[in-house]
């Protein structure tokens, strides 16, 4: 007989008030104590919503009608509140910077203590306790700030231990967190799992970065409803990912492109469980097999830096000796840890702060002089959040506002507003209120707002951060479309696929200085600048190495040349 | 200005004022400003501003983190003073008693007495920036918050408190990556623009302010109920100290500063006044 599930959905129904159509329809599903789980859905299929419902969230801070059951060991969580659920299930959130309750890491980790009215040294020493657990036990005076990104995740996974839960929730661990760090993410909450035995559950929508460490099943949400519960070999062997819309590993991608039939028996799970005895001559066959790409001809330099330093206080450099030459119509991104000097960077192009010394060049000449009025109609620069620049209630208004403040006549403006709509796919929207915009669209508005100022090159801030697969598909897409018209884009971020992807050449920086700027292939299988900029080996490289290709960067760039020729870019 | 520009936020040394607990200098600053509110005796007045320059020597707090905040005091100081001169120019006399006219203005007479009245009156109000700022610089937010809910507050009011003063540098460093963004596409605050002008550019900075801080207000406020936030109706601090040797001995002594003046008003000025004109 099979011991009672720790967490039992049975007939699960919940809906919004705040919406028409249930977000979670019918959800029957059984967790058993230990098990380890990852969920997996596109944006908006309701997966958060099923982790709210989990946590308490649901229907204590977002409210709703719930039909069916949710047994949580055994109790129904309609009769408990939220506070009783956080003693069985603790949440780590999505952003370990905003979770940040406390101000330094032991009284963060000592939050729902205060909150039990714990007393003082008691409180005191238990939190040396799970510090240690988590090694953070020489941290516990630190603030936020001088912690790195897998420190915060250390110090949010105490915070929640601390009440001994048994059942641990993350919810997108890995969003905002560079490759590296997303990777010593995984294998933290992997290693508290074996230590400590707890039932953990995953929301993320990164399959192939959580699947680096063992997971007993996965679970598939799409549109509200499960609509597959399996272990990761038989999920990424079935059509299930493409259906949903669900990034699948990038190997997986390389096998199918060589012509591999994934079945089951190759445990393709995971790229260490791989068998490779089935796939090995296909790979090496089709490796050959792809013609190199026509050699594109240089064209003028459009955006150059001279020995470029920079500080904010005068003396702790922020950037030194930058030098580096962008053609007109390149896509390129800049890629390094948090603290780079990538906003910095970006920054300086755009004129909001001006080098201490170097020379920024626009088609040869210093920009040094011009304002950042001036600037903007040259670069422009559209930052990560969206809700940061989007002050009018209109799209129309919001995307004239630009031009508006430039004085241009209504009758111009109208012309250009409608045109630049038109090419971000928002004319059907034009007259929309912008609140009624999904995140993706919004983000297409702050784009057209600086595009209808006619720059020639645009700079994004992390343009796919908390994006889906299919939702930084569109927002790609629509940025090479872009480019095609002869905007140079550079795309500052720490997406990895997006580099491999979109990005022919990357320039890399670590501490300040640039240590690369080559092919995102080498950039991507360089162990040294792998290293120093936090970034995480494609597990193409280890394809190519397993299947006994010798040059594996090689292999990946035949990779990226093939699936552009594919896609016709 | 940049990161480096903190209005009002916590530096952390270890000097002694820093090692008190921070009920104790609530206190402390709540018994000291009492003194200087209570008495009109510019002789009190300006021992306790040196007390508290002296102190804010001892907490190494340089002037460069308080200039803006001493400005804004002393404009509304300025304009306090211009104002209650026009609306009330004999009120020194009535208060002191004799009339030592040395000029007139508009047909108003300018005496010593007013003069004064209004000089002590400033420094009466210039002497609580010092204990302010000790009191805001030395105290980090948590323990701001556990102090206010140490002499009765409660604790959800004062966690609101101590959360605005923790979010302070953040959100002004969105609002100055939005001010930017903002420039770029053109918007224009300086004074070349006409005022109405300004006031409307500036909601466009404004609006994606609010926008940005909802959001961020509603990741922090659901990782506290995640936490168990607000479930009883009490809760303790982590970062609460002892009340040590120090904290009493503070305590006392501002609480002896806050008696003898009381005394002297008593007995030696007979009023809250201090009068050298007769």
């Amino acid at each position: 007989m099979k011991p009672q599930p720790i967490i039992e959905f049975t007939n699960f129904t919940f809906k919004y008030f705040t919406q028409a159509e249930p977000t979670l329809h019918d959800i029957n599903l059984k967790i058993y104590a230990g098990e380890k789980i990852l969920i997996v859905g596109p944006s908006g299929s309701g997966k958060s919503t099923l982790g709210y419902c989990l946590n308490g969230l649901i229907p204590f801070s977002y409210r709703g009608e719930i039909q069916g059951s949710l047994k949580i060991k055994g109790m129904e969580t309609r009769n408990l509140n939220i506070f009783n659920l956080s003693k069985m299930i603790g949440t780590v959130l999505q952003d370990s910077d905003g979770q940040f309750v406390g101000l330094t890491v032991g009284e963060d980790i000592a939050f729902a203590l205060e909150n039990d009215n714990v007393a003082r040294d008691s409180m005191r020493q238990r939190v040396q306790e799970v510090s240690r657990m988590v090694d953070m036990e020489s941290w516990l005076s630190s603030s936020p700030f001088e912690l790195s990104g897998g420190q915060k995740q250390r110090t949010s996974l105490a915070g929640v231990m601390i009440d001994d839960v048994e059942i641990l929730l993350f919810d997108e661990p890995l969003a905002n967190l560079d490759p590296a760090t997303g990777k010593t993410a995984i294998e933290i909450i992997d290693d508290i799992h074996k230590q400590s035995g707890k039932t953990i559950v995953i929301i993320e929508h990164r399959l192939e970065d959580v699947l680096h460490c063992d997971v007993d099943r996965v679970i598939v949400i799409n549109d509200g409803r499960i609509t597959a519960d399996m272990d990761a070999h038989t999920l990424v062997a079935s059509p299930i990912l493409l259906e949903t819309g669900i990034r699948e590993p990038l190997y997986v991608t390389a096998l199918k492109y060589a012509g591999v039939a994934i079945t089951p028996q190759m445990c393709a799970g995971h790229i260490e469980t791989l068998k490779t005895e089935f796939s090995r001559a296909a790979l090496q066959n089709w490796h050959e097999h792809i013609p190199a790409p026509d050699v594109r001809g240089n064209r003028p330099s459009i955006l150059k830096m001279e020995n470029v330093a920079f500080s904010y206080d005068g003396n702790r450099p922020v950037l030194q000796n930058i030098n580096f030459d962008i053609q007109e119509g390149e896509m390129i991104s800049i890629v390094g840890k948090n603290g780079a000097g990538k906003s910095t960077l970006s920054k300086l192009l755009c004129g909001f702060e001006k080098e201490d010394s170097g020379r920024i060049l626009y088609r040869g000449v210093d920009i040094r002089e011009k304002s950042i009025k001036e600037r903007a109609e040259i670069i422009g620069l559209v930052m990560q959040n969206p809700n940061q620049m989007i002050s009018k209630p209109l799209i129309y208004d919001e995307v004239a506002l630009g031009l508006r403040l430039r004085l241009v006549s209504e009758e111009e403006i109208k012309l250009r507003v409608e045109k630049v709509l038109k090419i971000c796919g928002l004319a059907p929207f034009i007259d929309w209120p912008i609140s009624a915009l999904s995140y993706g669209q919004k983000k297409r508005v702050t784009i057209a707002s600086i595009l209808v100022l006619d720059p020639q090159i645009l700079i994004l801030d992390e343009p796919t951060a908390g994006q889906d697969f299919r939702h930084y598909t569109e927002i790609m897409e629509f940025l090479v479309e872009i480019n095609k018209l002869g905007v140079t884009v550079i795309l500052i971020t720490h997406d990895m696929h997006l580099m491999l992807e979109y990005t022919p050449r990357a320039i890399v920086l670590a501490g300040g200085k640039l240590i690369a700027d080559t092919s995102a292939a080498v950039v991507l299988t360089d162990p040294r600048v792998i290293r120093e900029a936090n970034l995480k080996e494609t597990s193409l490289f280890a394809l190519s190495q397993m299947a006994g290709i010798e040059d594996g960067t090689h292999f990946v760039q035949r990779f990226i040349d093939y699936e552009r020729r594919l896609k016709n870019r | 200005m940049n990161a480096k520009m903190k209005l009002f936020s916590y530096n952390s040394a270890n000097t002694p004022i820093h090692r008190l607990s921070g009920l104790t200098k609530l206190i402390c600053f709540l018994f000291l400003t009492f003194a200087v509110m209570y008495s009109y005796d510019i002789r009190v007045i300006l021992a306790v501003m040196l007390f508290s320059i002296l102190l804010m020597r001892v907490a190494m707090i340089r002037f460069s983190q308080i200039r803006v905040m001493v400005i804004y005091v002393l404009i509304f100081i300025i304009t306090n003073a211009v104002i209650s001169f026009f609306f009330s120019p004999e009120f020194g006399t009535t208060i002191y008693g004799t009339k030592n006219e040395f000029a007139r203005l508009f047909g108003i007479s300018l005496t010593y007495e007013q003069l004064f009245y209004q000089v002590t009156k400033m420094f009466k109000y210039a002497s609580v920036i010092p204990l302010g700022m000790i009191f805001l610089l030395t105290t980090n937010p948590s323990e701001f918050a556990s102090s206010l809910n140490g002499i009765g507050v409660n604790y959800k009011a004062a966690y609101a408190v101590a959360l605005t003063l923790r979010y302070f540098p953040d959100i002004q460093r969105d609002y100055r990556d939005i001010y930017l963004a903002q420039q770029a596409r053109g918007l224009e605050l300086s004074s070349k623009a006409k005022f109405i002008d300004r006031f409307k550019n500036s909601l466009l900075i404004v609006i994606p302010l609010i926008f940005s801080t909802l959001d961020r207000i509603e990741v922090i406020s659901n990782a506290m109920d995640l936490r168990g936030f607000s479930k009883s109706k009490t809760r303790t601090w982590y970062t609460s100290r002892r009340f040590s040797r120090q904290d009493v001995i503070a305590v006392v002594i501002s609480a002896l500063i806050f008696i003898a003046t009381i005394l002297v008003s008593i007995f030696i000025n007979q009023s809250r006044f201090y009068n050298p004109f007769i």
